[in-house]
């Protein structure tokens, strides 16, 4: 009876189901998580590059408080203490809320550098053509930090991934809890945590390949495009002054 | 056109315009010239806002410019050659030039690429419709971002050292450019430039700025034949070889 037999592998796959449950089950709090975090990245992003105190004050401390506790305490917290004063959430909700506040954090840093990393030029020249300041960030400012925000962004898109196996500690039906009450029930513990690295993998593994295709698609020099065919239409020079 | 009321400038402690007043007639070509330091960046840039003086005024056709009524009066007025070029990286030079025709001045799409087609054209660059700015010289560049300031039609053309940044063969095929400017069209031209060749050439008024105020002004045939003032005459002699 080693840690892998083979009769554990056979238990393992007469009861697969309870795995493949906490893989939709993880996969639904990543796709919401990975929304809220992006959401909250852009705003409070955004907020910490305005001109106004107040906006960059109330991006500080958030991204600040949820970078500098752990996510375990933030969902404990949510999960244990709120129910006393009155607030009581699906563990689902509490996985989102979560992972989704807890790497917003994250996003928002990186939307912030992004923005930072254009150069000044370029909002003053959308400035001197009369773009407000809306329309900067979206048609000039926005566009460029994309491309140095892209694969940090992936990275931390990841980590959300890996880090939802937090909820197994409040029971949250994800992959992670599902494993291990498998485990702890038939002592196959070898084999569980096995599959189910391998299945955190299968989600992650695809997201850090399109982090690197990102990285060596912006780095490249652009191609000309070839306008002949929209330009035939227009001959050149006939314009007024 | 142009004027500026008792324009004072801080930045931290330091003053760069210590009170300057200025009347740019319609049409006129004004050339600023003086040493580095002495504040006429920051001149030419007050009068498209992307400075806000501390104190004084600035009007563009009798209409008061302050960061409120930026984006509506250089919508409408005014446009500027940076010395960085700072054109849009992630655009094609057509995108370039019909973003803000189009974003801002409700152009129809088909009536803007025909006016940036002309003016590429001008500026001797109209099969560099579809390329990238990596994908030209500097030279080339500054040509674009002349040809994007004119694509909006407004009067007032400010250039901010728009030879500065370029390499010494490049430089006369954007003076070029602007000196067939100068002539072709009625354009209001606000020039801070170190091309002396091209200031007694096209300037129908040369202001010598140094230490934030205007030192001296007058005609080309004045300024650098029998110019009064001692510190003008210093630096002429230090420029002009």
């Amino acid at each position: 009876m080693g840690a892998f037999s083979v009769q554990k592998w056979e238990k393992l796959f007469q009861n697969f189901d309870p795995f493949l449950e906490g893989f939709g089950t993880t996969l639904y709090i990543v796709i919401l998580g990975l929304i809220l975090s992006l959401i909250l990245g852009i705003i409070f992003g955004i907020f910490s590059t305005s001109h106004l105190k107040v906006l960059r004050g109330i991006s500080r401390v958030y991204v600040e408080f949820f970078q500098n506790t752990p996510l375990l305490v933030q969902v404990f917290f949510l999960y244990n203490a709120l129910p006393y004063v009155g607030v009581f959430m699906p563990v689902k909700t509490i996985g989102i809320l979560g992972v989704g506040i807890y790497h917003g954090a994250y996003m928002s840093e990186i939307v912030r550098t992004g923005i930072q990393a254009v150069p000044k030029g370029q909002e003053e020249a959308a400035a001197s053509q009369g773009f407000g300041y809306l329309q900067s960030m979206g048609y000039i400012i926005l566009p460029q930090a994309l491309k140095v925000m892209l694969p940090p962004l992936t990275n931390v898109a990841a980590n959300l991934i890996k880090n939802t196996s937090i909820l197994a500690v409040i029971a949250g039906g994800d992959l992670m809890y599902q494993a291990d009450s498998f485990a702890s029930s038939t002592l196959a513990y070898g084999p569980a945590y096995l599959v189910v690295g391998a299945l955190y993998f299968i989600i992650c593994f695809p997201l850090a390949r399109l982090s690197g295709y990102l990285e060596r698609r912006f780095g490249a020099t652009p191609k000309p495009k070839d306008y002949s065919a929209l330009l035939s239409s227009y001959e050149t020079g006939k314009g007024e002054a | 056109m142009i004027r500026l009321e008792n324009v004072h400038k801080s930045f931290g402690n330091v003053e760069v315009l210590k009170g300057i007043n200025l009347d740019v007639k319609e049409g006129e070509k004004v050339v600023i010239i003086g040493p580095s330091g002495s504040g006429k960046s920051t001149l030419v840039r007050c009068m498209n806002c992307l400075e806000e003086p501390t104190s004084g005024k600035v009007f563009i056709h009798n209409h008061e410019l302050n960061k409120k009524s930026r984006a509506f009066i250089n919508k409408i007025h005014s446009a500027m050659v940076f010395q960085q070029f700072n054109l849009y990286p992630h655009l094609t030079v057509l995108d370039n030039l019909i973003l803000a025709p189009i974003k801002l001045q409700k152009v129809k799409k088909s009536d803007a690429i025909e006016t940036a087609m002309f003016y590429l054209k001008k500026v001797g660059l109209e099969e560099k419709a579809g390329a990238y700015p990596q994908n030209l010289s500097g030279g080339q560049q500054q040509r674009i971002a002349i040809a994007r300031a004119l694509t909006m039609k407004n009067r007032v053309i400010l250039f901010d050292e728009p030879t500065s940044a370029l390499d010494p063969e490049m430089v006369q095929e954007v003076l070029d450019v602007m000196i067939n400017l100068s002539q072709e069209n009625n354009f209001t031209m606000v020039v801070v430039t170190h091309e002396m060749g091209f200031a007694r050439q096209v300037a129908d008024r040369v202001l010598f700025v140094d230490g934030g105020v205007i030192l001296e002004e007058g005609t080309p045939e004045h300024f650098f034949d029998n110019p009064e003032n001692e510190r003008t005459r210093a630096f002429l002699s230090k420029i002009i070889r």
